[in-house]
């Protein structure tokens, strides 16, 4: 019944929408057809439950988005930010408990842990992916997991690029990052041999560690599992992955199997790391520094993709960023019309301007946006694009989150860099810990 | 006999008052003692995850620990940091509680001081600690490259060796002044009296500590080493915050590794199942210090006096 609605008001609302649309955007953006009719529930009060932001124009945007909603369809909305580690199992006690938030912005596969626990969404991810250029192929990856059902709409993710300072290369040899995994060693031992190593994060960081770790196995074919999500770790790909890992890491600066997620910024603002791999935070915190120092630096800072490996393709790992409705929401319609809102082109551009890049959007109308015209953000701007989802090759949930809790590949990639134990020996640990989380 | 005669009756009997009077201290038990941990022993013996709950498995989780290579390490590092943490922790507050016993200028304030790492959030003092063995920023690095001792940073949380001795020696840092006040306190219920007539019979100092301080002193040691021994076996905040368990899990304790299993990765049976398996070896420390130096040695001290 909602479909013969909706048939019947795409010819009338899809041009209101388009000339709205229109004003905004893309000339193909106001041609596509996307209709949108919702009725919030009277007197409806909404909780969000969102992953603290990394930069503040972030939050304040949001939550000056939010009180417009407010305003606008006279719905409360009472928003809490919590640390995005701790999003996840307060998200998942929620769906548990049958009682929580309405929306929850959490991150990588959580929404596969619950998926009969949330609001079918599929509506308003067709709509908006039709007024906006469509979304990532990532994103059906990780909400539309069976294909037909979206279980939630996807936001975008938090890219992760190389960060480097360009007069280091310059001196060590190099205009820019080569973009193979060959040349990039190359480059990492002139570095070194230069007095000025870049560092990777090899300790168990949750965001740069993986990052990094999945990045060498995927590059070189390694990946956990295969498509009928059966544990593959222990390959000839994974061990030549492991072998560059070591490789890579005796050009490292000291002390990198220590790292956790603050340290490769920290010593880079102080001028210790040629090259590190992080969000675009490092950038923009020299360039609003106070100390003259570490401003000087900003013009020295450049940013690229990771190097593509013998695969060929980019494989990068990135925060995956989702936003779910939960199925025991008193309030589905205002819920869903709370996100359409914030996704809608009005709100979500200035929120993507004041994210500085932090954020990559998942549609892809956003590749436009001016926030890339930056040559310095402009890498980030793919970061959904080139993205591999987590639990790559296979399938999402609880077998997939547990695996990267435990930091099997981070540990797997540290052991072997750190020569504790050889790449064999490595994949073969890594093996059975994985299977572990996989048995049927 | 009435009711009312009969109601009278159970408010004089002593028995029935005594146990009204224990019910509010039974229900907290109960409430928030017994049930959590019967959930968690209950969650343990199943599959739960986060957000799901469990079928019952046996000891399923519990053979999968046995054989996990990670849970045995994390197994080693808390024996490894509980047993050498307690013992220097143990001296070195002993130590200090002795020489705070003594007159000294200013001692309210140095006891005061004193106490300052015990006071301090561990959260606060562990991120003081993370920079101090930061593999770019550690001050001790700075000094000793300063200095000219060392031509490269030490690797302090980076090498699992390092990174076990410097989390132990945070650990010591913030445990000392707790055992150190105890046993202060300890000492200052010791009369002078027995000092007096040991050193007219001639009894050197080492003498006076072997055979008056130290055996009047047990019972508290005896308490006091119970609840190191106990906050060491379970520490999670310091680890958290300094390596998050890494180097390769050279840093795992028991609790952060419970944790890790439990929360971030959603296997909250596994993850009980480990908290679950901690219970035995805080039985073991509880039971060595009743009865191996509360009973005997305490009878014995309290019969001399």
């Amino acid at each position: 019944m909602r479909n013969k609605r909706r048939d019947f008001l795409k010819t009338t609302a899809g041009i209101a929408a388009g000339t709205v649309a229109g004003t905004l955007l893309a000339p193909r953006v106001a041609s596509a057809q996307a209709a949108w009719n919702n009725q919030p529930e009277k007197g409806a009060r909404l909780r969000v439950l969102r992953w603290k932001r990394f930069v503040q124009g972030d939050e304040d945007t949001y939550m000056a988005n939010v009180k417009k909603f407010s305003d606008k369809y006279g719905i409360e909305v009472r928003v809490d930010h919590e640390g995005w580690e701790d999003v996840r199992p307060k998200a998942a006690v929620a769906a548990n408990t049958g009682a929580g938030p309405d929306i929850i912005l959490s991150t990588n596969d959580d929404a596969n842990l619950y998926p009969d626990k949330l609001l079918d969404v599929t509506d308003l991810a067709e709509y908006l992916g039709k007024k906006y250029g469509g979304w990532y192929p990532v994103c059906e990856q990780y909400l539309r997991p069976d294909g037909k059902r979206w279980i939630g709409v996807p936001l975008g993710c938090a890219g992760n690029a190389l960060v480097y300072r360009a007069s280091m290369l310059k001196a060590a040899g190099y205009d820019a990052v080569p973009k193979d995994t060959d040349g990039f060693l190359k480059m990492m031992r002139a570095l070194k041999d230069k007095g000025t190593p870049g560092g990777f994060a090899l300790g168990n960081a949750t965001g740069d560690g993986n990052t990094y770790a999945n990045w060498v196995v995927w590059s070189h074919g390694g990946r956990l599992v295969n498509e009928k999500n059966e544990v593959v770790i222990n390959s000839p790909e994974t061990i030549r992955a492991l072998e560059y890992g070591r490789e890579l890491y005796n050009t490292f600066v000291p002390g990198t199997l220590s790292w956790l997620d603050p340290n490769n910024n920290k010593a880079f603002l102080d001028g210790q790391l040629s090259i590190t791999a992080n969000g675009i935070s490092v950038y923009f915190a020299a360039k609003n520094a106070s100390d003259p120092k570490v401003k000087e630096m900003e013009a020295d800072i450049f940013h690229a993709n990771l190097p593509v490996g013998p695969v060929g393709r980019p494989t990068e790992f990135n925060l995956f960023f989702n936003q779910m409705i939960f199925r025991y929401s008193k309030y589905p319609r205002a819920a869903k019309e709370f996100l359409r809102f914030m996704m809608e082109k009005e709100q979500m551009d200035p929120w993507v301007t004041a994210s500085i890049g932090y954020v990559t959007p998942a549609l892809r109308v956003y590749e436009q946006h001016a926030v890339w015209k930056d040559p310095k953000a402009t890498p980030y701007r793919d970061s959904m694009k080139i993205m591999l989802p987590s639990g790559y090759a296979g399938k999402m949930g609880y077998a997939s989150a547990g695996a990267l809790a435990d930091f099997i590949i981070v540990n797997m990639v540290a052991e072997a860099s750190s020569g504790s134990r050889s790449p064999k020996e490595a994949a073969e640990r890594a093996q059975k810990r994985a299977e572990r989380y996989y048995k049927v | 006999m009435t009711s009312a005669a009969i109601g009278t009756r159970w408010i004089d009997s002593r028995n029935v008052l005594g146990l009204l009077f224990m019910l509010p201290a039974a229900v907290l038990l109960l409430a928030f003692l017994t049930y959590p941990l019967g959930l968690g022993v209950w969650l343990g013996f199943t599959d739960a995850k986060i957000g799901r709950g469990g079928e019952f498995i046996g000891i399923e989780n519990y053979q999968f620990l046995w054989g996990d290579s990670v849970t045995r390490l994390a197994l080693f590092n808390t024996l490894f940091y509980t047993v050498v943490a307690s013992i220097v922790k143990f001296v070195l507050g002993l130590w200090l509680a002795l020489l705070l016993n003594k007159h000294l200028p200013f001692k309210a304030f140095i006891r005061a001081i004193v106490l300052l790492p015990f006071i301090v959030p561990t959260a606060l003092s562990a991120i003081a600690f993370w920079w101090i063995y930061d593999a770019q920023f550690s001050v001790i690095s700075w000094v000793l490259t300063q200095l000219g001792l060392i031509d490269r940073y030490v690797d302090f949380l980076g090498d699992p060796w390092n990174a076990r001795f410097s989390t132990i020696a945070a650990n010591i840092w913030r445990g000392v002044p707790f055992i150190a006040i105890c046993l202060l306190a300890g000492l200052q219920t010791i009369s002078p009296s027995y000092y007096e007539a040991a050193s007219l019979d001639g009894a050197t100092p080492w003498q006076q500590f072997r055979h008056v301080t130290l055996p009047l002193l047990t019972p508290i040691i005896a308490v006091v080493m119970t609840f190191s021994v106990l906050f060491t076996f379970t520490d999670f905040q310091l680890i958290y915050v300094l390596t998050r368990g890494g180097p390769l899990n050279a840093t795992h304790l028991m609790a952060t590794l419970s944790f890790q299993r439990a929360i971030p990765g959603g296997a909250l049976g596994e993850g009980a199942a480990l908290a679950v398996a901690m219970v035995p070896f805080l039985l073991a420390a509880i039971l060595f210090s009743y009865f191996g130096l509360q009973r005997r040695r305490w009878q014995q001290g309290g019969s001399d006096a």
